[in-house]
């Protein structure tokens, strides 16, 4: 049976993506159509079936924030897709907005339709502006169709969608950051509460989801929430776009249901295939920077929110970096450190200074210099920057580091005493000092 | 969706502690109230919750991550607990990384003994920094005469940015950059003198730390105090009377003007005067100039000039409405220019060997006795302005034991003044002060109640209507630049239909002044606001024309209001200023 279940990226590379005759013939704006004779109250309640939990990376139930947004009775509402993907090792938004972008055009038109919402805003980061242009032809004919703009389908329901331009910050795939940034201002975290249910774009109730979430919504109304809630597993509904990349035989973006394991994801031949050059499996990362690695021991772990969690794994955006035993670990956390040095905002201390001191520690257990006292360093930084940062990015900044030291122990301690594993540091150029 | 009812009750318990708190309440506000205290750094009572140090870290029964107290609002149930092993280890850890990023400078340091991280490093027992020290040393910044920036001991906890934009609305001042180049600066980097900042010293306020501070000018008074040939005479602003003691432990709101007197007599000063006499002067100049307003048809309203922060302000960002501002010097320089002429005059001490110090609970007023239009006199009128807080530390270093001073009295000839001067130092004070002369000078008839509460307190826009003979005097008072934004920009749009408007550059005041001392609050404010219309109260004279010292003045020396005399000395203009 195969391991792959195509749902939303089933047009994709079948259809011109900014066509929307070619996307009506693929089905396209059916589920928009459908959405029109339905209520709202009826949309959502699909969707909280569904089991649909956002695909950003923060997992959070999209039905329980659709009825938090359609409890408020204030206007206008604001519809904010997130498309800023910066998670490394995340390409699957990209996908989507290159090769179906009307899927998640119509996905954001249902969502405005359910809020009465008359503006949508897609902030897509600065680096995909080939994709934004593309994007923008796909709603320039959704709006000549009659699918977008003035009274949609004759529906009466009126509706606009804008693009907004990243300009390369990291933080600002933080909801609340990305929304400073949309309106012009300096990306950077809000004090929450408000929530942006509440208070969001222009001050205003706002839903934010990401381009993944957006593009199952019209598979949802379509099939309704229950059979999509069957693609996948009774706690985590339908399917995930998963990017695997590193050392994995067969780099790219799959669709697979939930419940499938991590080991037919990184091996299985439909899938990745394996590891690059006859490799060995060393370790692998999940979820972007801000995600915790796992290890051979855990791959037999369903591909879930629910047993991921429970075995400390998480799914994040859906990354798989596949890392082989070339990899040091140290050097490895080293780089996911300087990533974060590189794109904390700065405004919160645990996470502008705790960024920096996890690299400085990890640079001495490179260099042979670090000793036991270090372990102790190491886990009351990590406690607190998980337990005491402002938002997300210092929250998770350290779950690599966590998820090796509970595993890779020994690793750590090889360094300790100036053996690497991997045989990357103590290098004759760096001479082991 | 959580909705706040501000009248509900909220039951929760803190340390197991319960306590009832209404709808709203913070944790932080909650624990104060059953007296457990929470360790707070970027937290200040006064401006917008920034909670971004994440020192004031609790924890929530049944919450994953802590919460910070300062801004976490109180749900039904909730069980905090602001003294465990892992918050303890937490806040220790982030007071490391802070440290970690500090120069350990204290020994040398503007803010050493008073400095909220000292404290902090304190109150958690700190004796090592674990972390690699991770500091920059950064260029000092003193380009201009009233502020000192260091950056290298920012710790970035944002309340300046908060002073300077909710507070002041000012914008000299912004954070910059990110992660570990976040840093709190000027608009391209440009020197502070080239921003839109107008020196109220609102930022050093409330720094919490030795990042911001005013220029240090106490080795230029000592140098002229010990000068065998200059004769060094000070005046002292009305606000300073009232704060000055905080800084020995006496209680804001406490009346220290006798023991202020003697201390500047034993640190060597030849005169001691009082700035309250130039306030008097302020009022019967000030006054006259706005009768003449109103009946000659001049530009109205008028505005007060007596707020060096506040020119700064319009200067900078409504120039075209200079023809409203008063063309009344400030009471300081009014002073400035008297002590190098009428005084040089009449003590026979050439103007040459006269050094002018004023004690001033403001940074701007060392820019603006630099101006070059102060110098009337033929030299600097004023030659040293230093803030509260540097008198505090010359007291200190001259090892004197201020709060066992006897009291002693002002010298003459600028040493009488009323009770209308002395509200100078607050909100609305100028404004009555000159509504008690200006009433008794139109009408010919004496006032018979001299409190116009109406245009007391704090940063809210007052108003009120006199009768003056049959002429309505509508007028307006506020304080903060923020609200002196919102009065400037009714009058551009030609809807302002006030006489006459008080503004000054600080929230409540000169009391509320960003030289005063440190760690000061509305709450404090408010104390030290009382104490200066308490000495109002127990004046002999409690309206400025009343002054015997004033009448002599004009009669020996300035002849009238509005004079030539006055016209040279006395009064001033203004520049437009690019930014």
């Amino acid at each position: 049976m195969s391991k792959i279940k195509q749902v939303i990226s089933i047009n994709c590379g079948k259809i011109k993506p900014d066509s929307v005759e070619e996307y009506v013939k693929a089905g396209g704006f059916s589920a928009l159509k459908k959405a029109f004779s339905m209520t709202p109250e009826a949309i959502i309640s699909e969707v909280k079936e569904a089991k649909l939990l956002g695909r950003g990376g923060a997992a959070y139930p999209a039905g329980s924030k659709w009825q938090q947004l359609l409890d408020i009775p204030v206007f206008p509402k604001y519809i904010v897709c997130n498309a800023d993907e910066g998670e490394p090792g995340t390409f699957k938004d990209k996908l989507l907005m290159e090769k179906d972008p009307l899927r998640v055009i119509e996905g954001m038109t249902i969502a405005g339709y359910v809020f009465n919402s008359h503006d949508g805003y897609i902030y897509i980061r600065g680096e995909y502006m080939d994709i934004q242009k593309i994007f923008q032809s796909a709603i320039d004919n959704a709006e000549k169709a009659g699918y977008l703009g003035e009274n949609i389908m004759n529906s009466g329901f009126s509706y606009k969608i804008h693009i907004m331009t990243g300009a390369g910050a990291y933080v600002c795939g933080e909801n609340s950051a990305l929304l400073n940034s949309t309106e012009g201002k300096v990306g950077r975290p809000r004090i929450k509460p408000p929530h942006l249910a509440e208070v969001g774009l222009f001050q205003m109730p706002t839903l934010v989801n990401n381009v993944e979430s957006y593009a199952n919504i019209p598979t949802i109304v379509s099939v309704g929430g229950k059979e999509y809630l069957n693609y996948g597993t009774p706690d985590s509904g339908g399917t995930k776009l998963v990017c695997l990349s590193g050392h994995s035989a067969k780099r790219g973006v799959y669709e697979i249901p939930f419940g499938v394991s991590l080991r037919d994801i990184i091996f299985d031949e439909e899938i990745g295939g394996g590891i690059a050059n006859q490799g060995k499996l060393k370790f692998f990362h999940l979820g972007g920077q801000s995600g915790p690695c796992g290890f051979p021991e855990q791959l037999d772990t369903p591909y879930c929110y629910k047993q991921f969690r429970n075995c400390g794994l998480s799914v994040g955006s859906g990354a798989v970096v596949v890392l082989d035993e070339s990899v040091c670990i140290i050097d490895y956390l080293k780089s996911v450190a300087e990533f974060f040095i590189h794109e904390s905002c700065g405004k919160c201390i645990p996470c502008r200074e705790g960024n920096i001191q996890v690299h400085s520690i990890l640079d001495r257990f490179s260099k042979g210099t670090a000793d036991a006292k270090d372990f102790d360093l190491l886990a009351k930084t990590c406690l607190t920057m998980s337990k005491a940062s402002f938002c997300g990015l210092g929250e998770t900044a350290t779950a690599a580091l966590q998820s090796c030291l509970k595993h890779r122990k020994a690793e750590f301690e090889a360094h300790i005493n100036k053996q690497c594993p991997a045989g990357v540091c103590f290098t004759k150029e760096e001479g082991g000092e | 969706m959580h909705h706040i009812d501000p009248n509900a009750d909220v039951n929760i318990k803190i340390n197991d502690i319960p306590v009832t708190v209404k709808g709203g309440t913070t944790i932080l506000e909650a624990a104060r109230k059953v007296g457990v205290h929470i360790p707070t750094l970027c937290h200040h009572p006064d401006l917008p919750v920034r909670a971004t140090c994440r020192v004031c870290i609790v924890e929530v029964k049944g919450q994953k991550k802590f919460k910070t107290a300062c801004n976490t609002i109180v749900e039904e149930g909730f069980e905090i607990h602001t003294n465990t092993k892992a918050i303890r280890e937490t806040r220790k850890t982030i007071l490391e990384l802070i440290l970690a990023d500090h120069p350990f400078d204290c020994l040398k340091c503007a803010r050493n003994t008073n400095c909220e991280l000292q404290d902090l490093a304190y109150e958690y027992n700190i004796r090592e920094v674990p972390f690699d020290s991770v500091y920059k040393t950064l260029p000092i910044e003193d380009n201009n005469p009233s502020i000192v920036r260091d950056m290298t001991k920012c710790i970035k906890c944002g309340r300046c940015v908060e002073a300077c934009h909710f507070v002041q609305e000012v914008y000299a001042i912004n954070t910059a950059c990110r992660s570990h180049d976040f840093n709190i600066t000027t608009a391209y980097n440009k020197d502070l003198s080239e921003s839109t900042c107008t020196y109220c010293g609102q930022c050093v306020a409330v720094c919490p730390v030795g990042a911001l501070y005013e220029k240090d000018d106490t080795p230029r008074v000592w140098a002229a105090l010990d000068h065998p040939d200059l004769h060094v005479v000070v005046q002292t602003a009305p606000a300073i009377r009232v704060a000055l003691g905080e800084a020995f432990g006496i209680d804001p709101g406490e009346v220290t003007t006798g023991k202020m007197v003697a201390a500047l007599r034993r640190l060597g000063f030849n005169k001691v005067f009082d700035t309250n006499f130039t306030a008097d002067l302020t009022i019967i100049e000030e006054g006259h100039e706005l009768i003449h307003r109103i009946k000659t048809g001049g530009v109205l309203p008028m505005m007060t000039s007596c707020s060096p922060g506040w020119i700064n302000f319009i200067e900078k960002f409504y120039p075209t409405l200079l023809p409203n501002v008063s063309s009344c010097k400030s009471p300081q320089q009014m002073f400035g220019a008297l002590s190098k002429t009428f005084y040089a005059e009449n003590s026979g001490i050439p103007a040459a060997k006269i050094f002018s110090v004023s004690i001033m609970p403001c940074t701007a007023k060392k820019y603006e006795c630099t101006r070059p239009e102060m110098r009337s006199s033929g030299y600097q009128d004023v030659d040293v302005v230093l803030t509260t807080r540097e008198l505090s530390r010359m007291i200190d270093e001259a090892g004197i034991d201020f709060v066992n001073l006897p009291d002693e009295e002002y010298d003459s000839p600028f040493g009488l003044s009323t009770g209308a001067a002395v509200i100078f130092g607050a909100s609305g004070g100028v404004m009555e002060a000159a509504l008690r002369t200006v009433y008794e000078v139109v009408t010919g008839s004496e006032l018979k109640d001299l409190d116009f509460k109406a245009v007391r307190g704090y940063t809210d826009i007052r108003e009120a209507e006199l009768d003056l003979a049959g002429t309505k005097v509508r007028i307006a008072v506020t304080s903060s630049l923020k609200n002196a934004r919102v009065l400037l920009e009714q009058i551009k749009k030609g809807e302002s239909n006030y006489h006459f408007i008080e503004i000054m550059a600080c929230p409540g005041g000169c009391i509320g002044g960003g030289g005063q001392p440190f760690r000061a609050t509305a709450a404090i404010k408010a104390n030290r606001a009382s104490a200066v219309y308490q000495i109002d109260c127990c004046q002999e004279f409690r309206q400025s024309h009343k002054n015997p010292a004033i009448t002599e003045i004009y009669e020996k020396f300035l002849k009238e209001p509005l004079g030539h005399k006055s016209h040279d000395l006395l009064h001033t203009h203004y520049t437009a200023r690019k930014v």
